[in-house]
């Protein structure tokens, strides 16, 4: 456990002066602040592949089996005289779900943020054990390192779907990716889940014990209250995919049969008898279903946050909000069903899925209408940051709203596996999850890096990529419903769907558009780390603690004493007041009331 | 080529954006630019928020108008496709009006209440009433529609044995479709991957003992007698596919060791499908599209593409691996007679054996 993390009892001892080297300050370092940064790093790098696969198999899906140089440059011997080959279109697939929604929006986006906030939020020194923060990193970057050299295996990476479902992830025979690809695809996610756990186990602990003196639960960021359920949903299912993945790999090297059972496969038998592929379908999704609110619920977090801040307001219906982000996490553990309608699962246990997975909207929809309530008589301030918040909120609900039609299992049945679902989920939850990943950047990149970033380029960034998301995917709905499948490499043996070729095209134009501009935000994250504008201390004008400690990044965060928390995280345009804020650690005036909230 | 030429564009583009950006922001060099909005960037954006409203209407619109005519709405052949339609044109109207109201306030707001120096923002940071009529609305709306879903579903998904359905295996393997019919005792002989033998032609493994098996039929087109209730029985030998039946409403897993089911009646046959005045019109449409798509085939001295005409079709939709994109099978929804004479023709089991 690291010494600056002492708590409630203060101590005067700030003069942490440990001697630094290089490796322990910027490489194997135990500060929270520069995890985070090297947590955004790693993802960001992560991102930039998964963005650049989709653009290729994007092209292919508009232009299929044309030649490209970009193919041709790219993929090497995969893509051969530029005409992409169809298994590593399904492995480009695979991979960009896997990238995406692990490396980039669970440890890109809650490893940066939780890392980055938990401590600064809540006014501790550190996290609880700054060794075993370090070490999840490491195991981070170690698993994003094997999932990329995964990538140039011989016989083709994993793509078998982000999903794997066996036998045809466990079968070589039965698809090149499924040998070594899929070796080191299981390899790389059961360290990662390792990493993950680590992380989570010290976010919850942090958060618990770590508080300031007067930061009571109920006084938390709800940000925070994001983080810490977030950990504990992570703590709860990610176990149960690493066992799913184990079993697999037992079935994949040593002859057990937990998912397999009376495959004939390139013209013999093979022994496995008595598994079943449903079997996995339920482990996978027990996580994977609660995987998508460990995605989205640091997002909703992070946008509540600016929202508020930006808006000179408190959150509106700041208990309604916890309320709902623990109603959405007790359901997410208990809908993972609606993935598997059609999967042979009794149609019973298909009705009580429905239930449970249509209850989900309510919470949802409060928190949306909690968010515009908070935008009304504001006085907003269209920093980036905000508007990748008002983004979000526009994305989250019109992703959001046709979980109605997939969670409904009659429904499901016809759009099932086809391009209505992958419209829905990347609205929300990929986008919205992205668009609150950016927001947070936006919005913390001074306490990150003691510098602005480009507001004028952040607007373009915004604004460019805010049009390309929905051009993607808006169409993408009705292609769906017109029952065209996923996954396919190439729809032209599909007369049927000749006239749908050209949505398909528009799509293409604006992930590319949307995909290059993103070059936009890079150049403006990295060239502002060296050459951006000096942060002042609050630059945002925020009440949360964070913006208390000093610009330039100290161990332990603080010089002096740890701040003391006198109210709630929202004391926007309190009447009563000469500024528009008032922070958490400015005692309540005399006979000044703290809301009941 | 178009693609590369496309990326080319997309990159000059960006770099007279970028180039504009960095002139905007030598301009303003002399100013003390904290990048921190001011009320000029505040009235910008918040125009653009108006004028992004007006993109998502418009684009909702235009994908309406111009792709609304889902081919997958309105054509059901199926005797449960109508019930399925109307739920998810119910869903989708409340979709389409929750979508318009909120998105409209959000946009509207972030419009409106646009910072402004000096102003102070109204202190407002809950209401019980307010948050309870929110809560109670989706309740309401989320309840009829689970009724009314979960109905749907339980009819669909309730296969009622006692109006003797015509009984269908549906084989699935890399990367093609077997069909299988239980013969004129109408029931299908055991089966097992581990009995197939090829040398002996039995690709699907039936067990060649069982009095039941030596009628059965199999073939690779599936034809089905209109008006008669269908009960598949889904099995795979390899991985798992999906048999997806889009203009019936219908789909199931095919699952490695296991059996799996989905029963319906099919209520168009195939030639009247082709004649309904939807369908001339999309026959119309696609086949302009590829007169157009074979000119440069024919410039090459390649074939043309053929003329299109419509067909029922069973896709694969699960990934199953490298030819997924390509594993259908073609449907023939036909009059009783038309079938009973298309499965006379066929050869039973017992004599596609080889010896």
């Amino acid at each position: 456990m690291s010494a600056h993390a002492d708590t409630h009892d203060h101590d005067d001892d700030h003069g942490h002066h440990h001697k630094e080297t290089f490796v322990t300050k910027y490489i194997f370092s135990q500060d929270h602040k520069m995890i985070a940064k090297q947590y955004l790093i790693t993802g960001t790098i992560m991102g930039v592949i998964g963005v650049l696969m989709s653009m290729m198999f994007r092209m292919q899906i508009a232009w299929p089996e044309e030649p490209n140089v970009l193919f041709e440059a790219l993929l090497g011997k995969w893509a051969p005289d530029g005409v992409m080959d169809a298994d590593i279109y399904l492995a480009l697939v695979t991979i960009h779900g896997t990238i995406m929604v692990f490396f980039v929006l669970t440890a890109g986006l809650s490893g940066t943020f939780s890392n980055l906030l938990i401590p600064l939020q809540i006014g501790a020194r550190d996290m609880a054990s700054g060794f075993l923060n370090m070490v999840s990193y490491w195991l981070f970057f170690l698993s994003s390192i094997i999932m990329v050299i995964s990538l140039f295996v011989e016989a083709g990476p994993a793509a078998a779907g982000w999903t794997i479902y066996p036998p045809l992830s466990a079968l070589p025979m039965a698809q090149g990716g499924s040998g070594m690809g899929m070796t080191l695809w299981l390899v790389s996610m059961a360290i990662f889940i390792a990493s993950s756990l680590l992380g989570s186990l010290n976010y919850i602990v942090t958060v618990i014990n770590l508080r300031t003196k007067g930061m009571s639960m109920t006084r938390l960021p709800l940000t925070i209250w994001a983080f810490f359920v977030t950990a504990v949903i992570g703590v709860v299912s990610f176990p149960v995919l690493l066992s799913a993945a184990l079993l697999l790999i037992m079935d994949r090297s040593f002859g057990t049969s937990f998912f397999l059972s009376d495959i004939f496969i390139q013209g013999e038998v093979l022994h496995y008898q008595g598994g079943s592929p449903v079997l996995f379908e339920h482990l996978f999704w027990f996580l994977g279903h609660p995987e998508v609110y460990i995605v989205i619920l640091p997002a909703m977090g992070l946008v509540s946050e600016i929202m508020a801040s930006n808006s000179r307001k408190p959150i509106f219906g700041y208990r309604a909000m916890i309320a709902s982000i623990l109603a959405i996490a007790f359901l997410s553990t208990i809908v993972w069903g609606h993935h598997m309608f059609i999967s042979g699962m009794n149609p019973f246990l298909g009705s009580v899925f429905t239930f449970t997975t249509l209850l989900i909207a309510i919470p949802s929809a409060v928190k949306a209408f909690n968010w515009i309530t908070t935008l009304w008589k504001g006085n907003l301030q269209m920093n980036p940051a905000m508007l990748f918040s008002i983004g979000f909120v526009s994305t989250f609900i019109t992703g959001g709203l046709t979980g109605i039609i997939l969670g409904d299992s009659a429904l499901d049945i016809n759009v099932h596996d086809t391009y209505f679902v992958v419209a829905h989920f990347h609205l929300v939850m990929g986008i919205s999850a992205l668009y609150g990943m950016f927001a947070g950047i936006y919005h913390w990149y001074p306490k990150m890096f003691g510098r602005m970033l480009n507001k004028n380029l952040g607007y373009i960034h915004f604004w460019i990529t805010a049009v390309c998301a929905y051009g993607v995917f808006f169409p993408m709905h009705f292609i769906g419903m017109a029952g065209l499948p996923r996954r396919y490499y190439t729809n032209s043996n599909f007369p049927l769907f000749d006239d749908l070729a050209n949505v398909n095209v528009i799509i293409t134009i604006f992930a590319l558009i949307g995909g290059v501009v993103q070059i936009v935000y890079l150049y403006n994250f990295f060239s502002s780390i060296f050459f951006g504008k000096k942060a002042v201390q609050n630059p945002w004008k925020s009440t949360t603690l964070e913006w208390t400690a000093p610009v330039e990044h100290m161990h332990g965060n603080w010089p002096g004493d740890i701040p003391h928390v006198h109210r709630w995280a929202y004391d926007y345009s309190k009447p009563g007041h000469d500024v528009d804020f008032v922070p958490q650690n400015i005692p309540l005036k005399d006979g000044e009331e703290e809301l009941q909230h | 080529m178009t693609a590369l030429l496309t990326i080319i564009v997309l990159v000059f583009i960006l770099v007279a954006i970028w180039q504009m950006v960095k002139i905007f922001d030598l301009a303003q060099a002399k100013n003390e630019n904290t990048q921190v909005a001011t009320d000029k960037d505040n009235t910008m954006n918040a125009y653009l928020m108006m004028g992004f409203l007006a993109f998502i209407y418009i684009i909702t619109i235009v994908c309406f108008v111009k792709w609304g005519d889902l081919p997958l709405m309105s054509n059901s052949a199926s005797e449960h496709g109508p019930t399925i339609d109307n739920l998810m044109i119910i869903s989708m109207v409340i979709i389409f009006i929750t979508q318009t109201i909120t998105q409209f306030l959000l946009h509207y707001f972030a419009y409106k209440y646009k910072g402004e120096k000096g102003k102070k923002a109204l202190f407002f940071a809950d209401n019980n009433k307010l948050e309870a009529i929110w809560t109670i609305i989706p309740v309401i709306v989320l309840a009829g529609l689970i009724i009314y879903g979960l109905n749907t579903w339980i009819n669909i998904m309730g296969v009622d044995e006692s109006d003797d359905p015509l009984v269908v295996e549906l084989y699935a393997q890399q990367f093609n479709w077997k069909a299988r019919y239980g013969g004129a005792d109408n029931t299908l002989g055991k089966a097992n991957v581990r009995l197939i033998d090829i040398d002996r032609a039995n690709i699907l493994g039936l067990d060649e003992s069982d009095p039941n098996a030596q009628d059965d039929v199999i073939t690779t087109e599936l034809h089905l007698p209109v008006g008669k209730p269908v009960l598949f029985k889904m099995r795979s030998q390899d991985v798992l596919h999906s048999a997806y039946m889009p203009h019936f409403r219908a789909q199931m897993n095919c699952v490695p060791g296991m059996i799996t089911q989905f029963g319906f009646t099919p209520t168009v046959t195939t030639v009247a499908m082709r004649e309904t005045p939807q369908m001339q019109e999309k026959i119309k449409r696609i086949n302009n599209i590829r007169v157009e798509n074979s000119k440069p085939l024919l410039a090459k001295g390649e074939d043309p593409l053929e003329s299109y005409e419509f067909d029922y079709l069973l896709l694969c939709n699960k990934i199953c691996g490298k030819s997924h994109y390509n594993m259908q099978m073609k449907i023939v929804v036909e009059t009783q007679e038309e079938y009973d004479a298309w499965i006379k023709e066929q050869k039973e089991f017992k004599n596609s054996l080889v010896n």
